[in-house]
């Protein structure tokens, strides 16, 4: 029965895989309402190994019995959580709109700007995606200071634009390439004007193009350290600078950190759930042809 | 910013249904607002070196002229070109807002790289010639976390192995394959920092960590993870790989969605095994996605940094450095903005002459095997 040995080791395999990829954030929530002890003594299996507590929730004002009361943890993690949906939205919003745009002229027209023609200006922004975070960090801080944008929502979300742009008008050009002309052909001659047709005809059927650049651009930019920790300090901090900080210092309770580590990876995690189908058609655009 | 002036000079020639009133309206709109960008700049460069003593307290005014500018030039194509304008402002917002954000900073960060500049220093820029350049070359950290950016990327390979093998693995005949399919992704969608200290500081955690824990039942007394060099460098390139596996095999499994279904079962019946099968037919039909695969991924492990600063800020003695963290420490640690941005422009051009050469191979190599 070598077909029946096959499907066990490939389901084993699976599972086992499974394991691994789950585990981490099973830990992490479950994590989330242990006491010391249990943290102490590796317990793992809820109401088995140990008894759930309220601890960790308790540490960042969520829990049942302080949700209603004051509380500075809490106010601090909103204002975070509040922070980084303003700098992944904002941003995503910004970088579809100008990304859409010229992926859009890109796809249609040809451009011949002195030297510059159509290829030249699509690698000049697909270019942007090798460059490494820590070439501009340093400049745009020294600007960032001179332009009073340090430590600003503006300035964040500028540069987190800057960093999906690339992306975006890589998936839209894509999404806009198998969107046959003759439809715009046809708009324009009953009157449309250029713009006209692809507002009214061609956004609305690149939607599904637009959704999987927007979540992966918001997946990136909430996920986005590097840059959230050199510009900004006290204002604009966002949710993973202050995971971070917390990380660092000693003595940190651990149900308060898997707290904190919870909250950051939840909305992603619904994201993906619900969302996957999105994210798959935004990662392998243009991979295969 | 020259190249967004131009844009227009070309279109000039198809501007016909343009009015003549119309066509001036917009050349003096054009010309207008680059006056003006031009005189405010001019105005606070003056004001700012001490020879005029009228202007702003900081730079945000020619920043706000900038996109002012930029909106005028947009609207006077339109005026002075008509639809030859309306099709150029479809993409110049995008060059202008990426010019401003990466020419500039870029250019100004060369200046940066040749200066000595402690931001906690009271002397403030000094122009230093090459001397970031010689420090650099004797700097032994440098050197050590260029290397360890060597063994990184490396890992690429392993890492393509496992992702190609989950996406054979995903592409059988499954029950389930959504929530197999979704379970895999998930890793790839979590903050690294999350990541950092979810398995990094509280899974490896030397005491009671459950992968400790695990380890130590497996037999291995002292799991020290992230305080032996050559383990704490393992150790991170595995959570890395944790985290982008599900990207790879995501691109892989789609590849393996495209081929067609003859292929597929070819590559099951005529082959006296799965495994001839696989190297004969699938393997070399999936060679141009893997290559495609490989090289994003490359590119975006040049610049890891996040798990490493928060796992280990480098640690121990430097074993898991990455260029990125190492100049992330010298900015945050030292506040050494000259020394950092000469690294950084180094490391660019580091980074463009593999990535050239990368590219240059992978075609030759897909060329000869076409």
């Amino acid at each position: 029965m070598p077909r029946t040995l096959g499907r066990i080791l490939i389901y084993t395999a699976l599972i086992l895989w499974t394991i691994i990829a789950l585990f981490p954030i099973f830990w992490t929530f479950s994590t989330t309402f242990k006491v010391a002890k249990d943290v102490q003594l590796g317990h793992i299996i809820p109401w088995v190994d140990f008894k759930p507590s309220w601890l960790g929730l308790r540490a960042i004002g969520l829990s049942p019995d302080t949700i209603f009361t004051e509380s500075t943890p809490r106010a601090e993690f909103i204002k975070r959580f509040w922070n980084s949906i303003q700098a992944s939205i904002g941003a995503s919003i910004l970088a579809l709109i100008l990304g859409s745009m010229a992926a859009y002229g890109l796809s249609r027209y040809s451009y011949h700007w002195k030297i510059w023609k159509n290829r030249d200006i699509s690698f000049f922004f697909l270019s942007q995606l090798i460059l490494p975070p820590v070439v501009l960090a340093m400049p745009f801080l020294v600007l960032y200071k001179e332009l009073a944008l340090l430590d600003s929502m503006i300035g964040l979300i500028l540069i987190y634009t800057l960093s999906v742009l690339p992306i975006v008008i890589w998936i839209m050009k894509d999404q806009f390439d198998t969107i046959p002309q003759e439809l715009e052909q046809a708009a324009l001659v009953d009157g449309c004007s250029i713009w006209g047709a692809f507002f009214r005809i061609i956004l609305p059927i690149a939607l599904p193009g637009m959704v999987a650049a927007f979540i992966l651009s918001v997946i990136l930019c909430w996920n986005e350290y590097f840059f959230a920790a050199l510009l900004t300090s006290s204002y604009a901090k966002t949710l993973p600078v202050m995971v971070a900080s917390q990380t660092g210092s000693q003595g940190i309770s651990w149900w308060s950190m898997a707290a904190l580590s919870s909250a950051a990876i939840l909305p992603l995690i619904i994201i993906g759930i619900f969302l996957e189908r999105y994210i798959v058609k935004g990662l392998t655009t243009g991979s295969v042809k | 910013m020259t190249s967004a002036t131009t844009a227009a000079t070309g279109h000039a020639a198809v501007s016909a249904g343009v009015s003549p009133e119309r066509h001036r309206l917009g050349s003096l709109l054009i010309r207008a607002a680059t006056t003006l960008l031009g005189l405010v700049i001019v105005v606070q460069t003056l004001f700012v070196l001490g020879y005029i003593s009228f202007g702003f307290s900081n730079w945000l005014p020619v920043l706000i002229a900038y996109v002012l500018w930029s909106a005028a030039l947009c609207w006077g194509l339109v005026l002075r070109d008509g639809e030859a304008g309306w099709r150029a402002i479809f993409v110049l917002p995008a060059v202008l807002f990426t010019v401003a954000l990466v020419i500039f900073p870029t250019v100004f960060g060369l200046f940066i790289a040749f200066s000595d500049w402690n931001l906690q220093s009271a002397n403030g820029r000094q122009f230093n010639g090459l001397a970031n350049l010689r420090q650099l070359w004797a700097d032994p950290y440098f050197w050590n976390a260029l290397g360890n950016m060597v063994f990184y990327v490396a890992t690429v390979v392993v890492q393509y192995a496992i992702a190609f093998g989950l996406a054979l693995l995903l592409n059988a005949d499954i029950k389930a394959q959504k929530f197999f399919r979704v379970s895999f992704l998930l890793p790839f969608m979590l903050s690294p920092v999350a990541v950092s200290w979810m398995i990094g500081k509280s899974m490896l955690e030397y005491r009671f960590g459950p992968v400790t824990n695990l380890l130590r039942w497996l037999g291995w007394e002292n799991p020290s993870l992230l305080t032996t060099p050559w383990l704490a460098k393992t150790t991170i390139a595995l959570m890395d790989a944790w985290v982008w596996i599900p990207f790879m095999m995501i691109m892989i499994l789609a590849g393996l969605q495209a081929l067609s279904k003859e292929v597929q079962e070819a590559a099951k019946v005529d082959g006296a095994t799965g495994w001839q099968g696989f190297w004969q037919i699938t393997f070399p039909l999936m060679l141009p996605v893997s290559m495609t695969t490989i090289v994003l991924r490359v590119i975006f492990q040049l610049k890891l940094a996040d798990i490493v600063i928060n796992t280990t800020s480098g640690g121990p003695g430097g074993a898991t450095d990455t260029i990125s963290s190492f100049i992330f420490r010298e900015y945050k640690d030292r506040s050494n903005v000259g020394y950092g941005t000469m690294i950084a422009e180094i490391y660019l051009i580091l980074i463009i002459i593999f990535i050239a050469l990368l590219l240059w191979a992978t075609n030759r190599f897909m060329q000869r095997h076409a």
